[in-house]
């Protein structure tokens, strides 16, 4: 059995954007979508929920300034489709806090300083969760290694270790 | 990005016929590399087929010692299964050697082999490339060739093959199982990717309505001395000007069994059976790792920009084989080479 969803089947026209349903469920909360096929995950966040944490960087995969978890995995959301993604669990930077308390990685880039801009900030967040749930990183090389999808052009990246190291310590 | 229609496949079968039956259309797993090509409108479907959610998501034990790998593995999955990292520890070094976490995370088994050329001028629609629009010229002979080819180019193309995996799979002799309308078929490694020659639009052997479904893996994973060591211009999240995988079975300090391929030199994962066989039933040092070496790049030739790539080669050669005789692999976090 094969579920198409699309545009009409023409190619010479100018195919419609026929938006299809998407169901999400975005920082705890059931979202449903109206999208076309082509909307990244990253659009759907930013454009369609308001979700504007989840920051565009290069849009190509190389800057990780997308990085979001998706079911509990770290991915680039600007290389992932929507539709694809229909029925996974999204947390997004707006989502890690927990009853108004940051979560420990948002506390520990606070008391190191590991920003300057923030742009990339959110990625660097939502990677560093990524990294701690897998739990394959033990040294600074290792966090460095696993921190390579993202990149802080201000150059933060000592406080960025700093900071993953004290949140690792504390779980 | 450019529109495109979407449907998603609910099984092999159904995934075959919907390939088949639409000449426009590409199969969709991890989309690390076909949507940042779309983006580019390099690649212009139009249809994308959704095989992410096909039952080919398993590392199975096969009949006779080896193991199959499912296409929809991720490669941190793959990377990390305890019995991969145990048996194909190299498998797993140059899995982890490419890309960031995140891709990692998304890319399926299937689509790494699958995954184009980063050759500039692919990606740049405004110049011309053989590749991306046979017959309209290669940019990158006489252009910025820096990351291209050393081995087996043509007049029509220098691309590298940019897989790290792929290095290792080609080292271990793993087949890849695929599906097409009329049967299922197994091709060897060293037949699945082609050199470019006249047709460098066609990276592989795969017809246009197969599927990959599995790589599989020979028992034989030399476990004990490996290495991947990739040599590139950043020391994480680049690809490689060259890489090595080294493996040995050794007898005191004889070599009983060898393999060695490279990437980043040439359209597919670069082995040579005359250097392996070099290697066998000789001494593991310096004079015997040297010949390989020259054995393995003899028809070596560099651009412009990449003429030093052949003796960077021949020297990650001599260390990755010194780094996988001694049984000290490379670590792909502490990037000191030793």
């Amino acid at each position: 059995m094969t579920q198409t969803i699309g545009p009409g089947q023409s190619k010479a026209a100018i195919p419609v954007p026929e938006k299809v349903v998407v169901s999400l469920i975005v920082n705890g909360v059931a979202r449903e979508l109206q999208l076309a096929p082509w909307t990244t995950l990253l659009d759907a966040l930013r454009d369609h929920l308001d979700l504007t944490g989840t920051k565009k960087g290069c849009d190509h995969g190389q800057c990780g300034a997308c990085t979001v978890l998706v079911d509990g995995r770290r991915i680039n959301s600007c290389l992932t489709l929507a539709i694809m993604k229909d029925g996974a669990k999204v947390t997004t930077i707006e989502g890690l806090a927990t009853n108004g308390a940051l979560h420990a990685l948002q506390q520990a880039f606070m008391d190191h300083d590991a920003f300057q801009c923030g742009y990339c900030t959110p990625g660097q967040i939502c990677s560093a969760a990524g990294l701690m749930a897998e739990g394959k990183a033990k040294t600074a090389d290792e966090i460095r290694e696993l921190m390579s999808g993202n990149i802080c052009r201000c150059g933060a990246y000592p406080n960025i270790v700093a900071a993953i190291q004290q949140a690792m310590e504390q779980s | 990005m450019i529109d495109f229609q979407y449907a998603r496949a609910n099984d092999v079968a159904d995934a075959v016929r919907l390939i088949a039956a639409d000449p426009g259309a590409k199969l969709i797993a991890g989309g690390t590399n076909l949507i940042d090509l779309m983006k580019e409108d390099v690649e212009r479907p139009t249809r994308l087929i959704d095989i992410t959610r096909l039952p080919l998501n398993s590392v199975e034990e096969t009949a006779d010692g080896g193991w199959r790998i499912g296409a929809l593995v991720p490669n941190s999955d793959l990377a990390y299964h305890p019995l991969i990292a145990a048996r194909y520890p190299m498998l797993a070094s140059a899995i982890l050697a490419g890309a960031s976490a995140q891709l990692r995370n998304m890319a399926s088994t299937g689509g790494n082999l699958l995954q184009r050329t980063r050759c500039y001028y692919f990606y740049d629609t405004a110049t011309p490339c053989n590749k991306r629009e046979p017959g309209s010229g290669c940019s990158a002979i006489a252009g910025l060739n820096r990351m291209h080819a050393i081995l087996g180019t043509s007049e029509a193309c220098i691309a590298t093959h940019p897989s790290d995996m792929c290095v290792a799979l080609a080292a271990l002799d793993a087949k890849v199982h695929v599906t097409g309308p009329a049967e299922e078929r197994a091709i060897a490694f060293s037949e699945f990717h082609r050199l470019p020659g006249d047709t460098p639009q066609r990276d592989t052997n795969l017809q246009p309505d197969e599927i990959v479904t599995a790589v599989e893996l020979p028992a034989r994973g030399f476990a004990e001395n490996y290495t991947y060591l990739k040599i590139r211009d950043r020391l994480s999240y680049a690809f490689a000007l060259i890489s090595v995988a080294a493996a040995l079975e050794l007898e005191g300090d004889a070599i009983k069994e060898a393999r060695l391929a490279l990437g980043g030199v040439a359209h597919k994962p670069w082995r040579d059976p005359a250097a392996e066989a070099a290697l066998r039933g000789q001494s593991a040092n310096q004079s015997t790792f040297a010949r390989a070496a020259d054995l393995l790049l003899r028809d070596a030739k560099g651009f412009e920009h990449n003429a030093f790539k052949v003796d960077l080669a021949h020297r990650a050669i001599v260390r990755a084989l010194t780094q996988a005789a001694a049984g000290t692999p490379q670590s792909q976090s502490d990037k000191k080479i030793r």
